[in-house]
């Protein structure tokens, strides 16, 4: 698996315990829209995340964030960069 | 005007409403209303509808022509109907009229602003204070204006809306870490970059569920880590400390904490608010505050009550006592009836009881009702993790006896609504 395999395959581990209705992961899979997320579940989620990966995902990247491609490739980032 | 601007509404012609063509900007709302109108439809009575007819003193009202004994005002300290607050109010009416027309950055400061940062200053033994028209407006100010684009906030995540929307107004980079987690938020700290300013906001009561934060711990983190704190302290004034400053007094850290959040809606018994602090340059704040320069200022009346109250407040030994006598007893009568409650003991002067849906949440705060007693109903938003909750703010007015009865009341309606057994 290539790097970002890695990341899409840790990410969607960490959405199982929030994906209440299996609903299967794609890279154009929305939290808001797909999985039905509400802020609170988002907290939860992006703060495991920023635990697994060692990183800090603003809020103001959050903004920015709506699929999961768009995650796994902010975590890339943000792990490249420190 | 024509004479279709005047043809009486009608609330089923759809068309009478909403623009001609185009989308109802107001069609984002109908999930929220459907769900209300649901609500309401059940027969019970709308939770953030009532109205008290009269407000007869700090612990009591007529609502729907019936004395109810008030037990969610957040009045803590009783100071509403303190003879010499409503004296010095209706005596800055009298002298120096009924507003102030505009911004003090603007329209000029008058004696009572002046007098009442006074009494602030004195009452947190600080250098500086600065009154905003409301602690909304106090969060909203400091937070928007203090970081810039390169700095970071990190704050609980059950901050206050004020403190998020402070947040949302300015431009600095937000960080959230778990609701009073110390080892969440010395995480958080330790992975942000090098450059860039860093604010932690910490409250020192977080308000939906009464609990307090582990401020020693916090401070001593974000210090560690080299950040401004500032502290919240809405729910804290009054009764917290020797002095009654807040929280963050009674946790010892005073001296590590550079910016200090209240309200004079709480225990002062007004409305207003404030931020006091050491700062050599904190006066700058009243230049570039945005919510503080585009405002109206308070009216001469309630800065007259505020600084009052305040100045009272230093010397209510007894009435702290109490306050924290009856937070304890109602907690534990709660708690003995079988009720679910946020925190082990009473941290504060708010009691929170679970309750497992909105259903059963507005029945049980309407059989409440009917029983003489008012309270507060929280649902999601507002809540931390979806909870609903009914809400209790003690007052250091409220009698023993009252506490006892108030004990009855929740004995009843609870059975009544199978809330316990």
């Amino acid at each position: 698996m290539t790097d970002r395999e890695e990341t899409f395959a840790k990410v969607a581990e960490l959405i199982e315990p929030f994906n209440k209705k299996d609903i299967e992961l794609k890279e154009a899979t929305t939290f808001a829209g797909d999985l039905e997320w509400d802020s609170l579940i988002v907290m939860d989620f992006v703060a495991s995340v920023e635990d697994e990966f060692d990183i800090l995902i603003t809020m103001n990247m959050q903004a920015e964030i709506e699929s999961v491609g768009q995650l796994v490739d902010a975590v890339e980032n943000l792990r490249n960069d420190g | 005007m024509t004479e279709a601007a005047r043809t009486p509404y009608d609330p089923a012609d759809e068309t009478a409403i909403g623009p001609s063509h185009g989308r109802d900007l107001f069609s984002k709302f109908d999930p929220l209303i459907q769900e209300r109108e649901a609500l309401l439809a059940t027969g019970v009575r709308d939770p953030f509808g009532l109205v008290m007819e009269k407000v007869l003193s700090p612990t009591r009202a007529i609502v729907n022509g019936k004395e109810t004994i008030l037990l969610g005002t957040y009045n803590y300290m009783g100071m509403t109907f303190d003879p010499d607050v409503v004296a010095a109010g209706k005596q800055a009416l009298d002298e120096f009229g009924s507003g102030t027309t505009g911004s003090r950055v603007l329209n000029g400061t008058y004696q009572g602003h002046r007098e009442c940062e006074e009494a602030l200053k004195e009452f947190y033994g600080t250098r500086y204070a600065m009154v905003f028209s409301t602690g909304y407006q106090a969060n909203l100010g400091l937070m928007s204006t203090i970081a810039g684009k390169e700095d970071y906030i990190i704050l609980d995540a059950d901050s206050h809306a004020s403190i998020y929307d402070g947040c949302a107004l300015g431009t600095a980079q937000i960080v959230r870490f778990r609701h009073n987690s110390v080892e969440d938020l010395d995480k958080r700290l330790g992975r942000l970059p090098k450059e860039g300013g860093r604010l932690v906001v910490l409250e020192g009561v977080y308000s939906m569920l009464g609990d307090i934060a582990p401020l020693k711990e916090m401070v001593e983190v974000a210090k560690r880590h080299g950040a401004m704190i500032v502290v919240d302290e809405a729910h804290g004034m009054g009764f917290f400390g020797e002095n009654g400053r807040g929280v963050f007094e009674e946790a010892g850290v005073a001296d590590d904490v550079d910016f200090v959040v209240g309200t004079f809606s709480k225990s002062v018994g007004t409305v207003g608010g404030f931020i006091v602090s050491n700062h050599p340059k904190f006066e700058v704040l009243r230049l570039v505050c945005r919510p503080y320069v585009f405002t109206a200022s308070l009216p001469p009346s309630v800065v007259a009550t505020a600084a009052t109250s305040i100045r009272k407040l230093m010397h209510a030994g007894e009435k702290r006592a109490h306050l924290w006598e009856n937070s304890r007893k109602l907690h534990k009568g709660l708690r003995d009836l079988g009720f679910n409650i946020a925190t082990p003991e009473a941290q504060s002067a708010i009691i929170a009881i679970l309750l497992p849906d909105q259903d059963t949440t507005v029945r049980m705060w309407q059989g409440l009702l009917e029983q003489g007693v008012y309270v507060n109903m929280a649902r999601p938003p507002a809540t931390p993790a979806g909870m609903y909750l009914l809400r209790c703010s003690l007052c250091a007015d409220h009698t023993s006896e009252e506490v006892e009865q108030i004990l009855g009341m929740f004995a009843t309606a609870g059975r009544a609504t199978g809330c316990i057994a």
